[in-house]
């Protein structure tokens, strides 16, 4: 953009705000910024303008950079959730692009800022970030970049195994000194309230199962984590006998990173969604030149344009807003009688699923048989060396984006044992969701997890309907 | 304007590279990479067929980010169509299962997990460069460094001060154009002293002397596409090493059973021939060659010959004293043993060339393709360093 147009997109800028405010959208103060393409594919590739310096970085940056340089794909816009917000414009963006980028935008940060899930994440995690990148920089000329650079490699192997649904700091209630070791079999004897232990299976991390009655001879071994632990980062962190604490300072960063993030990834479908559904309303309500309206409409299209391989989240998110709004301003008799729908709150209904749901509900909740059909979604599988659609039943479809969504498609793994075979050997369980591990990465992410805690560590798991256990022993990796 | 919650501005971004930075740390990684891999990489199909390709791609397995995943050939994935797609509507070809051939499908691959590969893109040059960190010419002997040596004239740098029959007469022609510009006129304003531009050479001080190689092989029954592909991958190599440090490389094709013949490259590494083995046979045309064509006070030869060993006991007597011969004509003299076969065999050649006790002789086994690297290794090993700097 020249100066001139700059100006010009200012004062559209305005218009576009007060369009929006009209609309209802509520939004942090955003900042624009006009940035060259390789600026713009670096933030890309590290999700942040300022951020630690990793080859894995460099390696998404130079992928994303070459396609943008051939021309395959092309980012106009990154916005980063703090408050002010960030919004950065590509330096080729032509005018009119960029008024279609600031009503996306605008629309994202009324999602930050609204989305319960987002309710937690830092608002100033720019700084952070800022001061996490500094603070590795120094521990490179400290202990030396190798030293750096494989505690980083580690950390990112495992930086997903992170708990985002509870309290991130809350600590373990402390244990009383002086009781006994208790069991379920003993407490029975004594208290009265002892069957409410037998209760504890069923929370987070517990097995559910009944437990079996250990013979009482057996000497009670204390259990390291006292319960199942899903925050691997952080219990690493903790718990590691051999990391140096520069080296445990970098894992907890990469943890407050990652939990930052984890929003953004449990919503990429509605955000995507609800940015492209008010890009099209302000787009409509602008006043555009016939050559404007027509360059608006290509380039709409082609960002909700769906794909063969996989889901368009932007294709997919601006259809179910807008089916959900068509179906709460128009109500079949049934959903009138039944639910009580008065008509006409389409738009306060999907402002309020904005504020309450995840992908995962949002799908579960308002993906309709109609919506599957119209947007034409189907499963497909390998069959015979070839990729072959195998799946055209709504609900299956459903359950399945539903079950892809599921912990943003990252295995839920947790600790179970710190102190393995009273060897304090590491022993990690794959909670088995139908979906097998990638067995080779998971042999490697071992490796990452051995130099980390310094004993061997285990990954039991359930390869192809039989229970496995993957082991890194500092040596070889092995699934026997 | 400080209560203005919608802000545009544009800075100078000139300066933010750490993209790049840590895009060259990556790179510097797959360097490493390949070079711990280079025993691989060296028998690569895509490099060796390449046909002159300038990038190949190379898979590297250790620049992965692992991670806890699911296996992505598992199961289902959604899509979404264009309207009224059916169930048994085939989106495209797969890539292959798990376990399925792995890249190059020589001996021993096939059994090695996941097709996943991150392929970095290399230039054959940066691989070359690589490979030729750890050769040198072998043995070359005092004599022949006078003839080496020779300065050769590179027109490299353009200056505003020459001879007059350096003229570079576009560049000064631009220079006075760009002049009159700058001066606000349009179109060639007279040509001043300060246009000239002369071109200036550096003297390079390159070796003029050429190598040839003659390249044996033997063609018999016994010698398979393998043994041919191992022949071929260490011939890419060598003539491409040859022509970092020669100026001409010639490259003379014998293929031989029991008779020789000087063949085209095409033959030699494709036809197959039937028949007996007599290697004595190719030494003698080697010998002729040599003697016809390529004088040893002019050409630094460097014969080399492939066979599977299945020679005539009685013919092994004759080869000795035939090497022997080639040797004293030679710069280094390689014969190498291809055995696909699994067990291990000595055969009667390897047995009889054990006794020759020449620095300049190279006795090399390959069983696999993974061999062939320690053998370039072996046959340019790097001896003492001849004073005066032979390699320009």
């Amino acid at each position: 953009m020249t100066p001139a147009e700059l100006a010009l997109f200012e004062r559209r800028l305005e218009e576009i705000d007060r369009i929006a405010r009209s609309l209802g959208l509520d939004y942090y103060p955003v900042r624009f910024e006009v940035v060259p393409a390789q600026v713009m594919y670096t933030f890309g590739a590290y999700g942040m303008p300022r951020r630690f310096s990793h080859w894995s970085f460099g390696k998404a940056y130079h992928r994303m950079k070459t396609e943008y340089d051939f021309n395959l794909s092309r980012i106009y816009e990154l916005v980063i959730n703090a408050n002010p917000a960030y919004a950065f414009l590509l330096e080729g963006n032509s005018l009119l692009q960029n008024l279609v980028v600031a009503a996306h935008v605008l629309a994202h940060v009324d999602f930050f800022k609204n989305n319960a899930r987002f309710r937690r994440t830092a608002r100033d995690m720019v700084e952070t970030m800022a001061v996490h990148a500094e603070r590795i920089r120094a521990y490179e000329f400290k202990y030396g970049r190798e030293a750096v650079e494989r505690v980083l490699d580690a950390a990112l192997a495992i930086q997903d195994q992170v708990d985002p649904y509870t309290d991130p700091w809350a600590r373990e209630p402390e244990e009383e000194p002086n009781l006994p070791e208790r069991s379920p079999a003993d407490g029975a004897a004594q208290d009265p309230y002892a069957d409410l232990w037998a209760l504890d299976r069923w929370l987070p991390g517990g097995t559910g199962e009944e437990r079996q009655e250990s013979p009482p001879a057996q000497p009670t071994r204390r259990a390291f984590p006292r319960r199942p632990v899903k925050d691997l980062v952080r219990f690493i962190a903790e718990a590691s006998p051999i990391l140096e604490p520069w080296e445990r300072d970098v894992l907890l960063m990469i943890r407050q990173e990652m939990l930052y993030f984890w929003p953004q990834l449990e919503t990429k479908i509605m955000n995507e969604g609800w940015a492209t559904y008010f890009h099209t309303r302000i787009m409509r309500a602008l006043d555009l030149s016939d050559a404007e309206a027509l360059e608006f409409a290509q380039m709409h299209a082609g960002v909700i344009q769906p794909s063969p391989h996989q889901i368009n989240p932007y294709l997919l998110g601006l259809k179910l807003f807008e089916s959900i709004e068509r179906r709460w301003d128009h109500p079949t008799p049934e959903e009138r009688e039944r639910w009580g729908r008065q008509g006409g709150e389409g738009r306060a209904k999907i402002f309020e699923v904005r504020e309450t749901e995840t992908d995962l509900s949002f799908i579960r909740n308002y993906l309709t048989k109609e919506l599957v059909e119209e947007l034409d979604l189907y499963l497909y599988a390998q069959v015979d060396g070839h990729w072959q659609v195998v799946e055209k039943d709504w609900e299956r479809v459903r359950d399945h984006l539903v079950q892809r969504l599921t912990h943003c498609g990252i295995p839920y793994i947790v600790v179970e044992d710190g102190d393995y075979r009273g060897r304090g050997e590491l022993l990690l369980r794959h909670r088995h969701e139908g979906w097998d591990l990638d067995r080779r990465y998971a042999l490697k992410t071992l490796e990452h997890l051995y130099r980390l805690w310094g004993k061997p560590v285990h990954l039991a798991t359930v390869e192809q309907g039989r229970e496995r256990v993957y082991v890194f022993d500092g040596e070889s990796a092995a699934s026997p | 304007m400080a209560d203005r919650l919608l802000v545009v501005s544009r800075e100078d971004w000139s300066l933010h590279r750490q993209g790049e930075l840590d895009q060259q740390r990556h790179q510097e990684k797959v360097r490493e990479a390949i070079r711990e891999n280079l025993a691989e990489l060296v028998s690569e199909e895509s490099i060796i067929l390449s046909d002159g390709r300038k990038v190949v791609k190379v898979p590297i397995r250790s620049l992965e980010e692992y991670r806890f995943r699911f296996d992505p050939y598992q199961g289902e994935h959604a899509g979404s169509g264009p309207g009224g797609t059916e169930v048994g509507h085939i989106l495209g070809p797969a890539r292959p299962d798990r376990g399925e051939a792995g890249p190059g499908a020589g001996p021993g691959a096939g059994d090695q997990p996941g097709v996943d590969y991150y392929e970095a893109e290399v230039t054959v040059d940066e691989l070359a460069e690589l490979i030729f960190a750890d050769l040198g010419l072998p043995n070359l002997q005092q004599k022949r460094r006078a003839h080496l040596e020779n300065p050769s004239v590179e027109f490299t740098d353009v200056r505003k001060q020459g001879l007059q029959a350096n003229l570079d007469k576009r560049r000064t022609l631009l220079e006075a154009l760009r002049r009159s510009a700058r001066q606000g006129r349009r179109g060639l304003d007279g040509i001043r002293r300060e246009d000239l531009r002369y071109k200036t050479w550096e003297e390079h001080h390159r070796p003029i002397a050429s190598a040839v190689v003659l390249a044996m092989m033997d063609t018999s029954g016994s010698m398979g596409t393998f043994e041919k592909y191992i022949a071929r991958s260490f011939y890419f190599w060598m003539v491409r090493f040859l022509r970092t440090c020669y100026r001409d490389v010639q490259i003379v094709f014998i293929a031989h059973d029991t008779r020789a013949r000087e063949v085209t490259e095409e033959e030699f590494f494709t036809k197959g021939e039937s028949g007996g083995t007599k290697c004595s046979a190719a030494y003698e045309k080697a010998l002729e060659i040599i003697d016809q064509r390529f004088p040893p006070a002019e050409y630094n030869i460097y014969p080399f010959h492939f066979s599977d060993g299945d020679n005539f006991p009685s013919d092994n007597v004759r080869c000795v004293k035939l090497l022997s011969e080639l040797l004293e004509r030679s710069s280094a003299v390689g014969y190498g043993e291809i055995t696909s076969s699994r067990y291990y065999r000595e055969s009667t050649l390897m047995a009889a060339f054990e006794r020759l006790q020449d620095p300049r002789f190279t006795c090399v086994q390959i069983r696999s393709k993974e061999e062939v690297y320690p053998a370039l290794k072996r046959f340019f090993r790097r001896t003492e360093p001849v004073p005066g700097g032979l390699v320009g």
